[in-house]
C-alpha cells in the first residue's frame, strides 16, 4: 500500500492538522517510509490469535457510580484560552 | 562534606537520619549545581522556592523520627508529569503556559514521602523521540563527551538522565512506552527501570500510549531504583488499569544471591550488525551472573524481530487518539485565526502550529492506521503481533527462565544532529532490545557496565517476571556490582 498526496491531505485532515499543499508530497513520501517499515508484519502466522488489548489478566475495575469529584469550574477552566462567563469559548460551530 | 548533590539516595538518606545533613543543605547544593549547568539545558522550569520550602518540611518531619525512605531526598521530574502550579508542557508548544490544578499519583506519592522537588525536566515532546531533539525547549546535552562534539542522553527522558549523570539531583522520575527510560539510562551511566505494566499509576501523567506507558525512577544506583519505586508505586483508583497489588519493600529484595537462578539470554538479540563491543559487553555481563552463581541459558523469542513494527502501529494509533484533547480549547496554546475562520480552522491551525514534526508524524500514521478500511490491515494485526510477542515471554518464563539479560541498546550515545538527514526509521531502531519489554508489559532494567572503545558508557538490560520488580532488581544489583562501574562524566559543562 502507498499513500498519494491526495490521502495524505485526507489524513492530514482527519488528524485535524492544517499542511500546506507545498508540503505534502514530503508528507506522503515520509507516511510511506513509515508504513513500508510496518508491512513486516504481514509476515506472520497470526491466525487464530486475537489482538491483544491489555497486558495484565485483569478485569477493569469497577466502583459504584457515583460522583467522586467536581464542583471546581474556575479550575477546569483555569487553563482556558479563551474563557468566558464560566465557559469555554469557541469560534462559531454552526454554519 | 563536600559536593553532597553527589550522594545517593541510600547514602543521603543515612547521612540525614544520622543528622549529619539536613535535606536544606543538600537541596541547596543541588539548586547550585542547576544553577551551573545551562549548558546541559536539562532542567527547564525551575522551582527553587519550592523546593527550599519543601526541604525545610522535610528536615522537621526527619527531626520529628518521622521521615521515610525518601524524605528530604531532591528530585528532578519529567515534565510530563503534572505538578499542581507549576508550568507542564510535555516539552510542547502546545501546552505552552499550562499550569496543572492538581498533582499526577507518581509526583503526589513522592512529596507525600517527604521528597523535594527541584524543577521540571527536558524531554523528546510528547516523549516521542530517541534523542532529546524533539523538544521545544531545544535538545538536552548528555554530560559525558569524549571531543568537541556535543552527544545525545538518548530520550525520551534525556533531560533525567542527564541531571542525574551530572549530580543536578540524587534521581529523577522517566517514564517510559518504548525505552524511554532505559536508553537514556544506558546513553549515560545510570540505572532506569520501568516497572511492570500497572505497577504505577498512570493518573496525571500525560499520556502518549497508555496501553504501554509506565513511569519509574532513573538513578545513581540500583539500590536507589529500589528505593525510589517503591515511593511512586501504589495502588491507584484513579488509574483504571493500576493493579490491585500492594507494593513490597523492593530494597529488601536486594539479598545479593542469585544462587541456582535460571538467565536466559535470547538469541533473536543477536542482530546482523549488532556491534561487537555491545557483543562482547552482553557476554561479559552473563560470564558475571554465571560467577555469581547463576545457570545462563539460551532462549528464543521468535517474534522479536516484529516487535518494532508492532510498536509503530501501536503506540501512533493510541497516541493519536490521547493527543486529539490538544485542540486550543481548554488548556494550553491556540492558534490566531483568520477572518471567517471556524472551529476546524482553529482546531488545525493550532495543532499545526503546536505540534512539532514527529508528533504530527505520529498522529498522522496513528491516525491512519485507524482509518477505515486499514483499521484491520495495520492496527489489528499489530495488537495479534503483540500477543505474540508476550506468549514468547510467557513461554520462556514457563520454561523455568527467572531474567532475561540483553543488551540495552544497539550503540553509545551518539552525536546531536546525527540523525537528523535520517530516515525517521533510523530513530526508531534505537528501541530494538527495550520496545519487546512495553509490548509484553514487563519490568526491564538498565544497568551501566562499562565503557566503550571512546569511554562512552554501555548498559545491560535485565527482564524481569510480571510484578516480580524486587527479583529483577536484586539480580540488577548482583550485575551493578560485579561490573563496578564507578565512571563519571568529567565536567565541562
Amino acid at each position: 500500500m502507498s499513500i498519494t498526496e491526495d490521502e495524505a491531505r485526507k489524513v492530514a485532515h482527519l488528524a485535524r492538522i492544517a499542511v500546506e499543499d507545498a508540503h505534502l508530497p514530503a508528507l506522503a513520501a515520509e507516511l510511506n517510509s513509515i508504513l513500508h517499515f510496518m508491512e513486516q508484519l504481514s509476515e506472520v502466522d497470526v491466525k487464530g490469535v486475537e489482538p491483544m488489548t491489555g497486558v495484565t489478566p485483569m478485569r477493569l475495575k469497577r466502583r459504584e457510580d457515583v460522583v467522586t469529584d467536581g464542583g471546581h469550574p474556575e479550575k477546569v477552566l483555569a487553563n482556558a484560552p479563551d474563557a468566558r462567563q464560566g465557559f469555554f469559548a469557541v469560534p462559531k460551530v454552526v454554519e | 562534606m563536600s559536593d553532597l548533590n553527589q550522594l545517593t539516595i541510600a547514602e543521603a538518606r543515612d547521612a540525614m537520619r544520622a543528622g549529619k545533613m539536613s535535606s536544606q543543605e543538600l537541596t541547596e547544593a543541588c539548586l547550585t549545581a542547576i544553577e551551573g549547568a545551562g549548558a546541559l539545558n536539562a532542567f527547564v522550569h525551575d522551582s527553587a522556592d519550592l523546593a527550599r520550602e519543601m526541604a525545610r518540611a522535610a528536615d522537621q518531619r526527619i527531626r520529628a523520627g518521622d521521615g521515610a525512605a525518601m524524605t528530604g531526598i531532591p528530585l528532578g521530574v519529567k515534565d510530563l508529569f503534572c505538578t499542581r502550579g507549576v508550568t507542564t508542557q510535555a516539552a510542547s508548544r502546545i501546552l505552552e503556559g499550562f499550569t496543572p490544578q492538581y498533582e499526577s499519583t507518581v509526583t503526589q506519592n513522592l512529596w507525600d514521602a517527604g521528597a523535594v522537588m527541584l524543577g521540571k525536566l527536558n524531554m523528546d515532546e510528547f516523549a516521542m523521540g530517541s534523542s532529546n531533539e524533539t523538544s521545544v525547549y531545544g535538545k538536552s546535552v548528555n554530560p559525558w563527551k569524549v571531543d568537541d562534539r556535543e552527544l545525545t542522553p538518548g530520550g525520551s527522558s534525556g533531560g533525567s538522565a542527564a541531571a542525574v549523570a551530572a549530580d543536578l539531583c540524587l534521581a529523577a522520575t522517566g517514564t517510559d512506552t518504548g525505552g524511554s527510560i532505559r536508553q537514556p539510562a544506558a546513553f549515560t551511566g545510570t540505572v532506569g527501570l520501568k516497572p511492570t505494566y500497572g505497577r504505577v499509576s498512570r493518573w496525571g501523567t500525560i499520556a502518549f500510549a497508555s496501553s504501554l506507558d509506565q513511569a519509574g525512577p532513573m538513578t545513581k544506583t540500583v539500590r536507589d531504583a529500589a528505593i525510589m519505586l517503591g515511593a511512586m508505586a501504589s495502588v491507584d483508583d484513579k488509574d483504571s488499569t493500576c493493579a490491585e497489588i500492594p507494593v513490597p519493600d523492593f530494597e529488601a529484595a536486594l539479598t545479593g544471591d542469585i544462587r541456582g537462578k535460571k538467565i536466559g539470554i535470547p538469541r533473536e538479540y543477536r542482530m546482523d550488525g549488532l556491534s561487537d563491543e555491545i557483543d562482547a559487553l552482553w557476554q561479559k555481563g552473563a560470564d558475571m551472573l554465571r560467577d555469581a552463581g547463576a545457570e545462563i541459558v539460551e532462549i528464543s523469542l521468535p517474534h522479536t524481530k516484529y516487535a518494532l513494527p508492532a510498536y509503530y502501529v501501536i503506540a501512533p494509533a493510541e497516541a493519536s487518539s490521547n493527543l486529539a484533547r490538544y485542540d486550543g480549547v481548554r488548556y494550553g496554546r491556540r492558534a490566531t485565526l483568520g477572518q471567517g475562520d471556524g472551529i476546524v480552522e482553529m482546531y488545525e491551525k493550532t495543532r499545526a502550529e503546536g505540534f512539532g514534526a514527529e508528533v504530527q508524524r505520529r498522529v498522522m500514521i496513528g491516525t491512519y492506521v485507524l482509518s477505515a478500511g486499514f483499521y484491520d490491515a495495520y492496527y489489528n494485526r499489530a495488537r495479534r503481533v503483540r500477543a505474540l510477542i508476550k506468549r514468547d515471554f510467557d513461554q520462556a518464563y514457563a520454561d523455568g527462565v527467572d531474567a532475561i539479560l540483553t543488551p540495552a541498546t544497539p550503540s553509545a550515545a551518539f552525536g546531536l544532529g546525527d540523525m537528523a538527514q535520517k530516515d525517521p526509521v533510523e530513530m526508531y531502531l534505537n528501541d530494538v532490545f527495550t520496545v519487546t519489554v512495553n509490548l509484553a508489559g514487563l519490568p526491564g532494567i538498565s544497568v551501566p557496565v562499562g565503557l566503550d572503545g571512546q569511554g562512552l558508557p554501555l548498559g545491560l538490560q535485565l527482564i524481569g517476571r510480571p510484578f516480580e520488580e524486587g527479583e529483577l532488581l536484586n539480580h540488577a544489583y548482583v550485575l551493578e556490582r560485579a561490573a563496578g562501574f564507578a565512571s563519571k562524566p568529567a565536567r565541562w559543562w
